[in-house]
Protein backbone atom coordinates (compact mmCIF):
# COMPACT_ATOMS: atom_id res chain seq x y z
CA UNK A 1 0.00 0.00 0.00
CA UNK A 2 2.74 2.06 0.87
CA UNK A 3 4.63 1.92 -2.57
CA UNK A 4 1.24 2.03 -4.53
CA UNK A 5 0.83 6.35 -2.48
CA UNK A 6 4.25 6.63 -3.03
CA UNK A 7 4.14 5.94 -6.83
CA UNK A 8 0.62 8.02 -7.08
CA UNK A 9 2.85 10.95 -5.49
CA UNK A 10 5.80 10.20 -7.95
CA UNK A 11 3.42 10.73 -11.29
CA UNK A 12 1.88 13.69 -10.16
CA UNK A 13 5.28 15.19 -9.39
CA UNK A 14 6.75 14.15 -12.69
CA UNK A 15 3.47 15.11 -14.66
CA UNK A 16 3.87 18.22 -13.66
CA UNK A 17 7.17 18.96 -13.92
CA UNK A 18 6.98 17.14 -17.48
CA UNK A 19 3.50 19.63 -18.92
CA UNK A 20 5.29 22.60 -17.12
CA UNK A 21 8.74 22.04 -19.48
CA UNK A 22 5.92 21.45 -22.28
CA UNK A 23 4.51 24.37 -21.64
CA UNK A 24 7.73 26.75 -21.65
CA UNK A 25 8.84 25.33 -24.67
CA UNK A 26 4.99 26.03 -26.16
CA UNK A 27 4.99 29.80 -25.24
CA UNK A 28 8.31 30.11 -26.38
CA UNK A 29 7.35 28.55 -29.61
CA UNK A 30 4.03 30.77 -30.38
CA UNK A 31 5.03 34.22 -28.58
CA UNK A 32 8.27 34.76 -28.82
CA UNK A 33 8.98 32.69 -32.04
CA UNK A 34 5.44 33.20 -34.33
CA UNK A 35 4.09 36.21 -32.70
CA UNK A 36 6.06 38.97 -31.36
CA UNK A 37 9.08 37.12 -34.05
CA UNK A 38 11.67 38.42 -31.28
CA UNK A 39 13.66 35.07 -31.40
CA UNK A 40 15.42 33.88 -35.04
CA UNK A 41 14.05 30.72 -35.85
CA UNK A 42 18.49 29.74 -36.75
CA UNK A 43 20.69 32.56 -36.03
CA UNK A 44 23.38 31.69 -38.55
CA UNK A 45 26.28 31.81 -35.27
CA UNK A 46 24.67 28.72 -34.18
CA UNK A 47 27.25 26.31 -33.21
CA UNK A 48 26.88 22.92 -34.17
CA UNK A 49 26.19 21.60 -30.23
CA UNK A 50 23.40 24.89 -29.97
CA UNK A 51 21.59 22.75 -32.85
CA UNK A 52 21.75 19.67 -31.35
CA UNK A 53 20.93 20.83 -27.70
CA UNK A 54 17.70 22.86 -29.61
CA UNK A 55 16.45 19.92 -31.51
CA UNK A 56 16.39 17.51 -28.11
CA UNK A 57 15.15 19.66 -26.76
CA UNK A 58 12.50 20.63 -28.80
CA UNK A 59 11.74 16.85 -29.51
CA UNK A 60 11.33 16.42 -25.87
CA UNK A 61 8.96 19.03 -24.94
CA UNK A 62 6.75 17.72 -27.47
CA UNK A 63 6.81 14.49 -25.81
CA UNK A 64 6.48 15.60 -22.04
CA UNK A 65 3.43 17.59 -23.35
CA UNK A 66 1.44 14.71 -24.37
CA UNK A 67 2.74 12.65 -22.24
CA UNK A 68 2.34 14.52 -19.05
CA UNK A 69 -1.65 14.54 -19.98
CA UNK A 70 -2.00 11.07 -20.57
CA UNK A 71 -0.22 10.63 -16.73
CA UNK A 72 -2.83 13.24 -15.66
CA UNK A 73 -5.64 10.91 -17.61
CA UNK A 74 -4.06 7.70 -15.63
CA UNK A 75 -4.24 9.29 -12.56
CA UNK A 76 -7.61 10.78 -12.77
CA UNK A 77 -8.79 6.81 -14.20
CA UNK A 78 -7.06 6.15 -10.42
CA UNK A 79 -9.12 9.02 -8.19
CA UNK A 80 -5.48 10.35 -7.36
CA UNK A 81 -5.30 13.31 -9.18
CA UNK A 82 -3.85 15.58 -6.45
CA UNK A 83 -4.07 19.17 -8.07
CA UNK A 84 -1.99 21.20 -5.02
CA UNK A 85 0.64 19.00 -5.80
CA UNK A 86 0.64 18.63 -9.57
CA UNK A 87 -0.11 22.43 -9.96
CA UNK A 88 3.50 22.99 -7.67
CA UNK A 89 5.80 20.96 -9.86
CA UNK A 90 4.20 22.00 -13.01
CA UNK A 91 5.22 25.49 -12.03
CA UNK A 92 8.84 23.85 -10.63
CA UNK A 93 9.34 22.89 -14.02
CA UNK A 94 8.02 25.60 -16.03
CA UNK A 95 10.70 27.78 -13.85
CA UNK A 96 13.46 25.02 -14.13
CA UNK A 97 13.12 24.80 -18.16
CA UNK A 98 13.04 28.61 -18.27
CA UNK A 99 16.15 29.03 -16.40
CA UNK A 100 17.82 26.39 -18.92
CA UNK A 101 16.65 28.53 -21.64
CA UNK A 102 18.11 31.76 -20.65
CA UNK A 103 21.05 30.67 -19.23
CA UNK A 104 22.29 27.70 -21.28
CA UNK A 105 20.45 27.99 -24.61
CA UNK A 106 20.40 31.48 -24.32
CA UNK A 107 23.95 32.11 -22.95
CA UNK A 108 26.29 29.11 -22.75
CA UNK A 109 25.05 27.90 -26.31
CA UNK A 110 24.62 31.29 -27.76
CA UNK A 111 21.52 29.57 -29.85
CA UNK A 112 19.61 32.40 -30.33
CA UNK A 113 18.95 36.10 -28.30
CA UNK A 114 15.28 37.44 -26.50
CA UNK A 115 15.53 39.65 -28.97
CA UNK A 116 17.72 41.81 -31.71
CA UNK A 117 19.05 45.26 -31.87
CA UNK A 118 18.35 46.33 -28.24
CA UNK A 119 20.24 46.18 -24.94
CA UNK A 120 19.50 42.75 -24.22
CA UNK A 121 21.02 42.54 -20.52
CA UNK A 122 17.60 43.91 -19.45
CA UNK A 123 15.92 41.44 -21.21
CA UNK A 124 17.87 38.79 -19.98
CA UNK A 125 17.55 39.69 -16.38
CA UNK A 126 14.01 39.52 -16.39
CA UNK A 127 13.73 36.23 -18.55
CA UNK A 128 15.89 34.96 -15.50
CA UNK A 129 14.17 36.41 -12.81
CA UNK A 130 10.59 35.18 -13.89
CA UNK A 131 12.56 31.82 -14.00
CA UNK A 132 13.54 32.17 -10.57
CA UNK A 133 10.43 33.56 -8.92
CA UNK A 134 8.48 30.41 -10.76
CA UNK A 135 10.92 28.19 -9.25
CA UNK A 136 10.75 29.37 -5.64
CA UNK A 137 6.81 29.91 -6.03
CA UNK A 138 6.55 25.67 -7.39
CA UNK A 139 8.98 25.14 -4.63
CA UNK A 140 6.88 27.10 -1.48
CA UNK A 141 3.70 25.12 -2.98
CA UNK A 142 5.30 21.47 -3.24
CA UNK A 143 6.32 22.53 0.46
CA UNK A 144 3.09 23.21 1.52
CA UNK A 145 1.32 20.59 0.20
CA UNK A 146 3.41 17.76 1.29
CA UNK A 147 3.24 19.34 5.14
CA UNK A 148 -0.67 18.82 4.59
CA UNK A 149 -0.53 15.37 3.39
CA UNK A 150 2.03 14.83 6.28
CA UNK A 151 -0.31 16.23 8.69
CA UNK A 152 -3.13 14.10 7.77
CA UNK A 153 -1.76 11.10 7.90
CA UNK A 154 -1.10 12.05 11.91
CA UNK A 155 -4.58 12.66 12.18
CA UNK A 156 -5.08 9.23 10.57
CA UNK B 1 1.13 20.31 -80.49
CA UNK B 2 -1.88 20.35 -78.82
CA UNK B 3 -2.50 16.53 -79.41
CA UNK B 4 1.08 16.07 -78.13
CA UNK B 5 0.51 17.23 -74.63
CA UNK B 6 -2.12 15.28 -74.46
CA UNK B 7 -0.42 12.08 -74.67
CA UNK B 8 1.91 13.05 -72.13
CA UNK B 9 -0.62 13.53 -69.95
CA UNK B 10 -2.26 10.26 -70.42
CA UNK B 11 0.90 8.22 -69.71
CA UNK B 12 1.99 10.47 -66.62
CA UNK B 13 -1.49 9.73 -65.23
CA UNK B 14 -1.49 5.59 -66.28
CA UNK B 15 0.90 5.70 -63.22
CA UNK B 16 -2.47 6.57 -60.97
CA UNK B 17 -3.89 3.05 -61.97
CA UNK B 18 -1.70 0.77 -59.66
CA UNK B 19 -2.64 3.53 -56.80
CA UNK B 20 -6.51 3.15 -57.82
CA UNK B 21 -6.16 -0.48 -58.45
CA UNK B 22 -4.86 -0.79 -54.63
CA UNK B 23 -8.12 1.50 -53.44
CA UNK B 24 -10.66 -0.72 -55.22
CA UNK B 25 -8.50 -3.89 -53.57
CA UNK B 26 -8.70 -2.56 -50.07
CA UNK B 27 -12.42 -2.09 -50.44
CA UNK B 28 -13.35 -5.09 -51.88
CA UNK B 29 -11.26 -6.89 -49.33
CA UNK B 30 -13.14 -5.01 -46.45
CA UNK B 31 -16.40 -5.79 -48.37
CA UNK B 32 -15.38 -9.21 -47.91
CA UNK B 33 -13.98 -9.36 -44.44
CA UNK B 34 -17.16 -8.35 -43.46
CA UNK B 35 -19.19 -11.00 -43.97
CA UNK B 36 -16.83 -13.30 -42.00
CA UNK B 37 -15.56 -11.27 -39.35
CA UNK B 38 -16.36 -8.04 -37.20
CA UNK B 39 -16.96 -5.44 -38.94
CA UNK B 40 -14.48 -3.57 -40.15
CA UNK B 41 -14.19 -0.05 -39.17
CA UNK B 42 -14.97 2.94 -41.69
CA UNK B 43 -11.96 4.99 -39.89
CA UNK B 44 -9.81 2.65 -41.11
CA UNK B 45 -11.25 2.30 -44.95
CA UNK B 46 -11.13 6.39 -44.96
CA UNK B 47 -7.40 6.46 -43.61
CA UNK B 48 -6.51 3.66 -45.79
CA UNK B 49 -7.62 5.93 -48.81
CA UNK B 50 -6.44 9.49 -47.53
CA UNK B 51 -3.52 7.73 -47.02
CA UNK B 52 -2.83 6.37 -50.54
CA UNK B 53 -4.14 9.38 -51.82
CA UNK B 54 -1.39 11.30 -50.04
CA UNK B 55 1.43 8.75 -52.00
CA UNK B 56 -0.61 9.60 -55.17
CA UNK B 57 -0.24 13.47 -55.10
CA UNK B 58 3.30 13.89 -54.62
CA UNK B 59 4.12 11.60 -57.20
CA UNK B 60 2.06 12.62 -60.01
CA UNK B 61 -0.25 15.97 -60.02
CA UNK B 62 0.20 19.53 -60.05
CA UNK B 63 1.88 19.47 -56.68
CA UNK B 64 4.40 16.61 -57.92
CA UNK B 65 5.16 18.39 -60.81
CA UNK B 66 5.86 21.87 -59.21
CA UNK B 67 8.16 19.92 -56.89
CA UNK B 68 10.51 19.20 -59.88
CA UNK B 69 11.84 22.85 -59.94
CA UNK B 70 10.73 24.22 -56.56
CA UNK B 71 11.98 23.13 -53.17
CA UNK B 72 9.14 23.93 -51.05
CA UNK B 73 6.62 22.19 -52.82
CA UNK B 74 9.43 19.65 -52.72
CA UNK B 75 8.95 19.58 -48.92
CA UNK B 76 5.28 19.29 -49.44
CA UNK B 77 5.72 16.21 -51.14
CA UNK B 78 8.58 15.38 -48.57
CA UNK B 79 6.11 15.27 -46.05
CA UNK B 80 3.04 13.60 -47.85
CA UNK B 81 5.00 10.83 -49.08
CA UNK B 82 7.17 9.86 -45.96
CA UNK B 83 5.56 11.00 -43.57
CA UNK B 84 1.44 11.61 -43.76
CA UNK B 85 0.89 9.01 -46.55
CA UNK B 86 2.82 6.22 -44.23
CA UNK B 87 1.01 7.28 -41.49
CA UNK B 88 -2.59 6.93 -42.54
CA UNK B 89 -1.68 3.60 -43.97
CA UNK B 90 -0.27 1.82 -41.06
CA UNK B 91 -3.09 3.16 -38.94
CA UNK B 92 -5.37 1.32 -41.61
CA UNK B 93 -3.90 -2.12 -40.89
CA UNK B 94 -3.16 -2.91 -44.14
CA UNK B 95 -1.03 -6.08 -42.94
CA UNK B 96 -4.55 -7.56 -40.58
CA UNK B 97 -6.89 -6.97 -43.61
CA UNK B 98 -4.58 -9.00 -46.10
CA UNK B 99 -4.55 -11.67 -43.67
CA UNK B 100 -7.50 -12.14 -43.26
CA UNK B 101 -8.46 -12.05 -46.71
CA UNK B 102 -5.99 -14.79 -48.44
CA UNK B 103 -6.32 -18.29 -47.60
CA UNK B 104 -4.58 -19.55 -44.73
CA UNK B 105 -2.40 -21.57 -46.08
CA UNK B 106 -0.73 -18.01 -47.65
CA UNK B 107 -1.62 -16.05 -44.28
CA UNK B 108 0.87 -19.00 -42.59
CA UNK B 109 3.80 -18.51 -45.12
CA UNK B 110 2.88 -14.36 -44.95
CA UNK B 111 3.36 -14.75 -41.44
CA UNK B 112 5.93 -16.57 -41.52
CA UNK B 113 7.79 -13.70 -43.40
CA UNK B 114 7.15 -11.15 -41.25
CA UNK B 115 8.46 -13.43 -38.20
CA UNK B 116 12.14 -13.93 -39.71
CA UNK B 117 15.38 -12.22 -38.74
CA UNK B 118 15.24 -9.41 -41.88
CA UNK B 119 12.10 -8.37 -40.27
CA UNK B 120 13.06 -8.45 -37.20
CA UNK B 121 16.34 -6.19 -37.65
CA UNK B 122 15.33 -3.49 -40.49
CA UNK B 123 11.52 -3.15 -38.16
CA UNK B 124 13.39 -2.58 -35.25
CA UNK B 125 12.78 1.20 -34.06
CA UNK B 126 16.31 1.75 -34.00
CA UNK B 127 17.57 0.57 -37.06
CA UNK B 128 14.20 2.02 -38.62
CA UNK B 129 15.08 5.40 -37.41
CA UNK B 130 18.39 5.67 -38.75
CA UNK B 131 17.59 4.04 -42.51
CA UNK B 132 15.00 6.76 -42.42
CA UNK B 133 17.28 9.68 -41.70
CA UNK B 134 20.08 8.38 -42.96
CA UNK B 135 18.33 8.55 -46.20
CA UNK B 136 17.20 12.07 -45.08
CA UNK B 137 20.71 12.94 -44.75
CA UNK B 138 21.94 11.85 -47.65
CA UNK B 139 19.17 13.22 -49.95
CA UNK B 140 19.51 16.91 -48.60
CA UNK B 141 23.28 16.98 -47.41
CA UNK B 142 25.13 15.71 -50.41
CA UNK B 143 24.34 16.44 -54.04
CA UNK B 144 22.39 13.52 -54.42
CA UNK B 145 19.27 16.02 -54.53
CA UNK B 146 20.85 17.69 -57.36
CA UNK B 147 21.22 14.83 -58.98
CA UNK B 148 17.97 13.19 -58.20
CA UNK B 149 16.24 15.91 -60.86
CA UNK B 150 18.40 14.30 -63.68
CA UNK B 151 17.74 11.03 -63.34
CA UNK B 152 14.70 9.19 -63.41
CA UNK B 153 15.47 5.72 -62.46
CA UNK B 154 17.40 7.69 -59.25
CA UNK B 155 14.29 9.80 -58.51
CA UNK B 156 11.85 6.95 -58.39
CA UNK B 157 14.24 4.94 -56.15
CA UNK B 158 14.53 7.73 -53.91
CA UNK B 159 10.77 8.44 -53.55
CA UNK B 160 10.22 4.53 -52.92
CA UNK B 161 12.85 4.75 -50.21
CA UNK B 162 11.22 7.87 -48.67
CA UNK B 163 7.81 6.01 -48.51
CA UNK B 164 8.82 2.99 -47.15
CA UNK B 165 11.29 4.35 -44.45
CA UNK B 166 8.41 6.15 -43.06
CA UNK B 167 6.66 3.05 -43.25
CA UNK B 168 9.24 1.11 -41.42
CA UNK B 169 9.72 3.61 -38.83
CA UNK B 170 5.86 4.43 -38.28
CA UNK B 171 5.34 0.77 -37.67
CA UNK B 172 8.12 0.05 -35.41
CA UNK B 173 6.32 2.83 -33.16
CA UNK B 174 2.82 2.52 -33.20
CA UNK B 175 1.19 -0.86 -33.91
CA UNK B 176 -2.22 -1.71 -35.53
CA UNK B 177 -1.22 -4.61 -37.34
CA UNK B 178 0.05 -7.66 -35.92
CA UNK B 179 4.17 -7.09 -34.49
CA UNK B 180 5.66 -10.35 -34.22
CA UNK B 181 8.90 -8.39 -32.75
CA UNK B 182 7.50 -5.71 -30.04
CA UNK B 183 10.06 -3.56 -28.33
CA UNK B 184 9.15 -2.00 -24.91
CA UNK B 185 7.28 1.65 -25.11
CA UNK B 186 10.60 3.05 -23.48
CA UNK B 187 13.07 1.67 -26.53
CA UNK B 188 10.62 3.35 -28.64
CA UNK B 189 9.68 7.03 -26.95
CA UNK B 190 13.61 7.62 -26.57
CA UNK B 191 14.43 6.41 -30.26
CA UNK B 192 10.84 8.33 -31.25
CA UNK B 193 12.23 11.74 -29.16
CA UNK B 194 15.81 11.32 -31.02
CA UNK B 195 14.50 10.59 -34.97
CA UNK B 196 12.21 13.86 -34.01
CA UNK B 197 15.53 15.71 -32.95
CA UNK B 198 17.08 14.50 -35.60
CA UNK B 199 14.39 15.51 -38.34
CA UNK B 200 14.26 19.15 -36.51
CA UNK B 201 18.05 19.32 -36.69
CA UNK B 202 18.23 18.62 -40.54
CA UNK B 203 15.55 21.12 -41.47
CA UNK B 204 17.35 24.07 -39.26
CA UNK B 205 20.66 22.38 -41.13
CA UNK B 206 18.84 23.02 -44.86
CA UNK B 207 18.10 26.01 -43.41
CA UNK B 208 21.32 27.19 -43.17
CA UNK B 209 22.75 25.03 -45.45
CA UNK B 210 20.56 25.07 -49.21
CA UNK B 211 20.94 21.93 -51.10
CA UNK B 212 23.24 22.00 -54.49
CA UNK B 213 20.90 24.17 -57.27
CA UNK B 214 17.82 25.47 -54.52
CA UNK B 215 17.60 29.52 -54.24
CA UNK B 216 18.48 30.44 -50.19
CA UNK B 217 14.95 31.83 -49.85
CA UNK B 218 13.45 28.57 -50.96
CA UNK B 219 15.71 26.27 -49.11
CA UNK B 220 14.50 28.67 -45.99
CA UNK B 221 11.07 28.50 -46.66
CA UNK B 222 11.71 24.65 -47.59
CA UNK B 223 13.12 23.76 -44.04
CA UNK B 224 10.36 25.92 -42.41
CA UNK B 225 7.78 23.42 -43.86
CA UNK B 226 9.76 20.58 -43.05
CA UNK B 227 10.44 21.66 -39.54
CA UNK B 228 6.52 22.52 -38.72
CA UNK B 229 4.98 19.89 -40.82
CA UNK B 230 7.28 17.75 -39.63
CA UNK B 231 6.03 18.40 -35.91
CA UNK B 232 2.47 18.00 -37.21
CA UNK B 233 2.85 14.39 -37.96
CA UNK B 234 5.51 13.48 -35.22
CA UNK B 235 3.04 14.98 -32.46
CA UNK B 236 0.18 12.76 -33.76
CA UNK B 237 2.29 9.44 -33.75
CA UNK B 238 3.58 10.63 -30.07
CA UNK B 239 -0.30 11.01 -29.18
CA UNK B 240 -1.06 7.76 -31.07
CA UNK B 241 2.10 5.91 -29.04
CA UNK B 242 1.29 7.35 -25.35
CA UNK B 243 -2.58 6.37 -25.82
CA UNK B 244 -1.41 2.53 -26.81
CA UNK B 245 0.71 2.94 -23.71
CA UNK B 246 -2.43 4.17 -21.27
CA UNK B 247 -4.32 1.52 -22.94
CA UNK B 248 -1.77 -1.23 -22.00
CA UNK B 249 -3.09 -3.33 -18.84
CA UNK B 250 0.71 -2.83 -17.63
CA UNK B 251 -0.69 1.06 -17.00
CA UNK B 252 -4.09 0.07 -15.70
CA UNK B 253 -2.46 -2.16 -13.08
CA UNK B 254 0.36 0.11 -11.95
CA UNK B 255 -0.77 0.10 -8.81
CA UNK B 256 -0.51 -3.82 -8.30
CA UNK B 257 2.75 -3.55 -8.73
CA UNK B 258 3.59 -0.52 -6.79
CA UNK B 259 5.47 0.72 -9.82
CA UNK B 260 5.54 2.33 -13.55
CA UNK B 261 6.56 -0.94 -16.17
CA UNK B 262 7.31 0.58 -19.07
CA UNK B 263 6.78 -2.45 -20.95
Amino acid sequence: MRTAKRTLEALNFWSGILFGLGAVAFIDETIFHQILHWHHFYDKSTTSIGLISDGLFHAFSWFATVASLFMVADLRRKNSWNKKRWFGSYILGAGLFQLYDGIIQHKILNLHQIRYNVEIFYYDLVWNLIAAVMIIIGLVILQSEKQKSELKVCEE
Amino acid sequence: MHNHDHSILNITYLWAMPFLLLIILYVFAVYQSDKKYRKWPIYRTFSFIIGVICVLISIIGPIAEQAHTNFIFHMYTHILLGMLGPLLIVISAPITLLLRSISIGNARRLSKILKNQYIKFVSHPIIAALINLGGLWLLYATSLYHEMHASVLLAVVIHTHIFIAGYLLTTAIIYFDPTPHRTSFKMRSVVFILYMAGHSILSKWIYANPPNGVANIEAEIGALTMYYGGDIVDVIIVIILCYQFYTSATVRNTLKYGKYRFN
